[in-house]
């Protein structure tokens, strides 16, 4: 799927919280031993928000950050979208505060806003919707967000992952861009490896749908079939990013499809902050955006479970040398941390409550 | 009734000072405020207009609060301090992203939009300027 008026990355930003808790330490705090999962999911350390972080604060950070890098008058934006799957209120889109946070649309707020909902690709999918607006004419500019402080309940496998962090995006006409989205398509199925009930606190997942059925078939799919139409094989990319719910799906997955292991690990993030759901390949796609070369070509494929997967081709161009350094980098963020021992960490995800806490955070 | 612990039309009314650092600047004598008052309180001139301020300080005076107002308990201990941003401009603000004791005066600080109150499980969630240690 091309637009008639290409489109492409004008800015892009990144924010993930400083605290960190290691998978050995929540290991402890079950009586569990590591290394029984360690090698399984390799993760060494996940990001978790502070008392007073939550999906719509990262967003907001993520967001001045790609507007830096945009060096344009957020009055300009004309669409606000917010791909999550944490998102602070049931009702009242973290769209509304964001606008009114950067004064998107100016001092009218003209401008559209929404929050997306499709597990881990929620991002992705507001990037597509995106494409459709500026790329019919209809908008020059939106912003888009991937950002999550999700839940893995107690003594769970997803305790070991869920982490919080996100990445933003603000797109534009290409000519104006530091990478081009030249092609983009998706692939959906009811696919039932994963979900949260209204009022739950956390998701549940079932081991049988989990992997093949749903990450790898979906992704598989979506790339193949962008390749095909893009008529690109995996030697034309210099840099594939996947969905990153561990830190060894990505690399098993790109092996099956042809990427070898030095394309995927530049923009793999997952080991060293946890899976940051809606953030995940966006956070991804940020690292290579800090470092590819002018002319680089990037595949891109996300996955939500439910299930399906959003495919990218996209091409750097020379504008991203001279802003890459107006904001902080996501290695910068990934380095700026304090670990957190089990009991803080329970505190911290409000899984234990004061006996006085009024404030019921 | 503890949804509206905190006042929702005072929140809505102070979003520009919260959400953007909006604050006034009197156009007599150059004073600037946060949040924004209709008469300047150093001339008493009814002439102040809207101006943005600079989201870097640094911290003149702090304290670290043990004993919180309701709806704050979750946080201790916390840094609530007196910061001089960029151009002059003061404002008490809480700290955050700080162990209570690595705060120093001269501290160098960037504004961040966090929560600083909720109310109960189905109440507003109020956003506002926080200021952390300057990244990098
Ligand atoms: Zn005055």
């Amino acid at each position: 799927m091309k637009p008639s008026r290409e489109v492409g990355i004008v800015g892009w930003g990144v924010y993930v919280p400083q605290w960190r808790i290691t998978s050995e330490e929540l290991a402890r705090g079950w009586g569990r031993e590591w290394k029984r999962y360690a090698a399984g999911i390799m993760v060494e350390e996940k990001s978790l928000p502070g008392l007073d972080e939550d999906t719509f604060t990262i967003a907001y950070e993520a967001s001045v950050n790609a507007l830096k890098r945009a060096r344009i008058d957020p009055a300009k934006i004309r669409a606000v979208y917010v791909g999550t799957e944490s998102k602070p209120y049931a009702v009242k889109t973290t769209a509304s505060i964001l606008v009114e946070a950067l004064g998107a649309g100016g001092d009218a707020r003209m401008t559209t806003g929404a929050d997306y909902e499709f597990a881990c690709k929620a991002g992705t999918e507001a990037i597509q919707t995106s494409i459709g607006l500026i790329g019919s004419g209809m908008i020059d500019y939106a912003l888009v967000v991937g950002a999550d402080t999700a839940q893995g309940a107690p003594g769970d496998a997803l305790e070991y992952t869920a982490s919080a962090g996100g990445a933003a995006f603000v797109l534009g006409p290409s000519s104006e861009s530091v990478a081009v989205i030249k092609a983009s398509l998706s692939h959906v199925t009811d696919t039932p490896d994963f979900w949260r009930r209204q009022h739950e606190r956390y998701p549940a997942h079932t081991r049988s749908f989990t992997g093949e059925p749903a990450y790898f078939k979906h992704i598989m799919a979506a790339a193949k079939a962008l390749m095909e139409e893009v008529g690109t094989t995996p030697d034309d990319y210099d840099y594939a990013i996947f969905h990153q719910p561990n830190g060894k799906f990505p690399l098993r997955v790109g092996q099956r499809l042809g990427f070898t292991p030095d394309k995927i690990k530049p923009g793999l993030i997952t080991p060293y902050i946890g899976n940051t759901y809606s953030g995940s390949a966006l956070v991804g796609l940020s690292a290579v955006l800090d470092q590819a070369e002018p002319g680089s070509k990037i595949l891109m494929v996300s996955f939500g479970s439910g299930a399906g997967s959003d495919a990218f081709h996209i091409e750097v161009t020379d504008k991203v040398v001279e802003v890459r350094d107006l904001a902080p980098k996501v290695m910068d963020y990934v380095n700026r941390k304090r670990y957190v021992d089990y009991s803080t960490y329970a505190r911290y995800r409000r899984m234990i409550k004061m006996l006085h806490d009024f404030s019921s955070y | 009734m503890w949804a509206y612990w905190l006042s929702v039309p005072e929140h809505w009314r102070e979003i520009p000072a919260r959400y953007r650092l909006e604050g006034g600047q009197c156009e007599d004598c150059g004073f600037k405020m946060i949040p924004k008052r209709d008469v300047c309180p150093r001339c008493g001139s009814k002439n102040v207009k809207t101006v943005k301020l600079p989201r870097r300080g640094r911290v003149l005076e702090y304290t670290k609060v043990w004993n919180p107002p309701r709806g704050y308990e979750y946080y201790t201990p916390y840094v609530i301090a007196l910061v001089e941003l960029e151009d002059g401009t003061r404002l008490t603000a809480q700290l955050t992203d700080v162990d209570p004791d690595e705060v120093e005066e001269g501290m160098e600080v960037e504004m961040v939009l966090r929560k600083v109150r909720v109310s109960g499980e189905s109440g507003l969630i109020a956003y506002a300027y926080k200021f952390r240690p300057l990244l990098k």
